[in-house]
């Protein structure tokens, strides 16, 4: 019983991980179609921002909740502007930009930080679930990501600046004709995505290593986990990342954590080879 | 598009073709041929993207993946053989093998264009961390131990096909690079001027059309991608014979980029452009990795952002078009 409590909380965190890591690459696709390709380096941008504001003797806490959102907020902001914004409706091309940009950002860290690993204290000690004991970070992890689905959910579904965003990428025209400058609202939810990728970096610090070319290891997975779930933001990103962490989870209790994420990955390209425009396609049709 | 099966489209792209093998004939002059040999090896990897992206304009981000399986069914075959007829020809048949099963798999799936770059993408990152994986003596295919992140050393180099003593190398090595690739450059422009080839830019211009003037696109694209896996392949044997050790390296992401990027600068729709781009580029990368205060992933990454920004032609298209307009400007003042 106890045992299966800890396999379950278990399954509950490779999930919320891999929603966690999609969530700001999520945003930016299901809402302005556009890739980030450079999601990956965001994410470590929040992490090493965390780290610095650590060592500058910023309170723990505020370095991951506050700084690494506002720091990568910021970048995603000056990105934004001097790159996305000329590629909008060009999907190929700013695939290749924010590829250049994931490849500058790398070199420029490892320039900035040096190629070593570097970690963060573990803030949270391990929690009693029954007989056994689990790691208290992973409960906040879990925490964290669902608040943070929930948030998302409750602004896109049940405000009027959700409204208005979900309006301008069903048809900019219309929000324009009703006054809304769909420009300021891309960059807008572009700012915000990277905002939410610096929290995931600024979380994930402690759990795994941060170095400059950590980013390729967030982007595969965020990436094939928003792909597979398709356009609905909220909806597309926890089915996918259910059904993709309990496939890698399953293959990593049958074998390896290697084969485990082998799993992940080859039953993405078959979902995509079957359902091309992802889960939400299906299923959670409309839902945001 | 420009016509290229006229005389005189014919005729200066054999005039290309003699340059460019009299440059190569004597590039050794002027520089250490074992650098020379990987910026070829580089010039036979662009060539497979330009056609694949340039002419069929299907945008692979996972060439990465077909020039690693050729290095490391090189490594693997050459151990087990003893020689390396055999390995040569088995690289570039896995990779063409591979290249077939995923674009058969992507095309008659009728996927789009940015999910077959996150295919691809994906098929690589596969291919990756499995051979990163592979660390343990479990892993072994035949004789060879395919050693996880420390990669393949100490396989067999290239011999003389009947002659496992006549080791291939050094300036031997750089010839048989340069003749492969002016072969496969001769044999893909070839290709591209056959009616499957004028079929394959009609599928790049419009699916659409083609397919309603009755081509089979899926067909034609499939075969396509085999023939770009296929060169990929070559220039992975290639490589494995010049570094004479495969580690999984040779399928990271930085390679697929890289590619991709020396096809961009060289300018998309050609295949000597592409070639170049990738010998400047691969020049200029192997300069930087010299260099301390530079990270050459920076260099290449802000090119690539201002490329597309700036000059989704291509650099030598937009330098070659700067040039002719200066020419014609000279012409009228005269």
């Amino acid at each position: 019983m106890d045992q299966l409590l800890v396999s379950l909380f278990d399954l509950a965190y490779g999930i919320a991980t891999l929603a966690l890591i999609s969530a700001g690459l999520a945003l930016v696709f299901g809402l302005m179609r556009v890739i980030n390709l450079a999601h990956g380096e965001f994410i470590v941008l929040g992490g090493y921002a965390t780290i610095t504001a650590l060592q500058w003797g910023v309170n723990i806490w505020l370095a991951m909740l506050v700084v690494a959102p506002l720091t990568v907020g910021l970048f995603g902001l000056l990105v934004e502007r001097l790159v996305i914004r000329w590629l909008y409706g060009r999907t190929v091309d700013t695939l290749l930009a924010t590829w250049g940009l994931s490849l500058a950002m790398a070199g420029g860290m490892s320039m900035v930080f040096g190629t070593t690993t570097t970690g963060v204290p573990n803030p949270l000690g391990p929690v009693q679930l029954g007989a056994y004991q689990v790691g208290g970070y992973g409960v906040f992890v879990v925490c964290v990501t669902a608040v943070l689905m929930s948030v998302m959910y409750l602004v896109l579904k049940r405000t009027r600046a959700g409204l208005v965003v979900r309006g301008a990428m069903q048809s900019a025209q219309v929000v324009a004709a009703l006054g809304h400058s769909p420009q300021r609202i891309y960059t807008l939810t572009f700012v915000v995505g990277s905002m939410v990728s610096g929290l995931a970096g600024g979380v994930l610090a402690p759990l795994v290593g941060i170095t400059p070319s950590s980013g390729g290891q967030f982007i595969a997975k965020a990436f094939i986990t928003v792909i597979s779930g398709g356009a609905s933001v909220v909806a597309g990103t926890l089915a996918a990342s259910t059904l993709l962490g309990t496939v890698s989870k399953f293959f990593e209790l049958l074998a390896t954590p290697v084969v485990g994420e082998l799993a992940l990955l080859v039953s993405a390209v078959i979902l995509l080879r079957w359902l091309p425009q992802g889960i939400t396609s299906r299923v959670f049709k409309g839902s945001a | 598009m420009q016509r290229t099966n006229t005389p005189r489209a014919v005729a200066r792209w054999w005039h290309g073709f003699v340059a460019t093998a009299a440059m190569m004939a004597l590039a050794p002059l002027l520089f250490a041929e074992y650098t020379l040999t990987l910026l070829a090896i580089y010039a036979l990897l662009a060539l497979s993207l330009a056609f694949v992206w340039g002419l069929g304009g299907i945008l692979c981000f996972g060439q990465a993946a077909f020039y690693g399986l050729g290095a490391y069914t090189y490594a693997v075959v050459s151990i087990n053989m003893g020689g390396s007829t055999l390995a040569v020809i088995m690289g570039v048949l896995v990779a063409a093998v591979a290249a077939l099963a995923l674009g058969a798999m992507m095309f008659y799936g009728r996927i789009g264009d940015v999910y077959l770059g996150v295919i691809t993408l994906v098929f690589t990152l596969l291919l990756f961390k499995y051979a990163s994986s592979t660390a343990g003596s479990e892993y072994v295919i035949g004789q060879a131990r395919l050693g996880g992140f420390n990669g393949i050393p100490g396989f067999p180099p290239m011999n003389v096909p009947g002659r496992p003593d006549v080791v291939v190398y050094g300036l031997g090595l750089y010839a048989v690079v340069a003749v492969a690739v002016l072969a496969c450059w001769a044999l893909l422009r070839w290709v591209g001027s056959t009616s499957f080839g004028r079929v394959l830019i009609g599928v790049r211009e419009s699916e659409l059309r083609s397919e309603l003037c009755g081509y089979d696109v899926r067909l034609v694209k499939t075969v396509a991608f085999g023939l770009g896996g296929a060169v990929a392949g070559l220039a992975g044997v290639l490589f494995a014979c010049w570094a004479e050790i495969v580690t999984p390296e040779v399928f990271s992401l930085g390679v697929s980029a890289e590619i991709i990027i020396w096809v961009l600068v060289g300018g998309l729709g050609g295949l000597w452009g592409p070639m170049l781009g990738a010998v400047l580029l691969g020049a200029l990368k192997g300069w930087l990795g010299m260099q301390q205060w530079m990270d050459s992933g920076l260099v290449m990454g802000a090119l690539l952002v201002a490329v597309v920004l700036f000059l989704p032609q291509g650099v030598m298209p937009a330098l070659a078009r700067l040039a002719s307009a200066g020419r014609k400007e000279g012409g009228h003042e005269r």
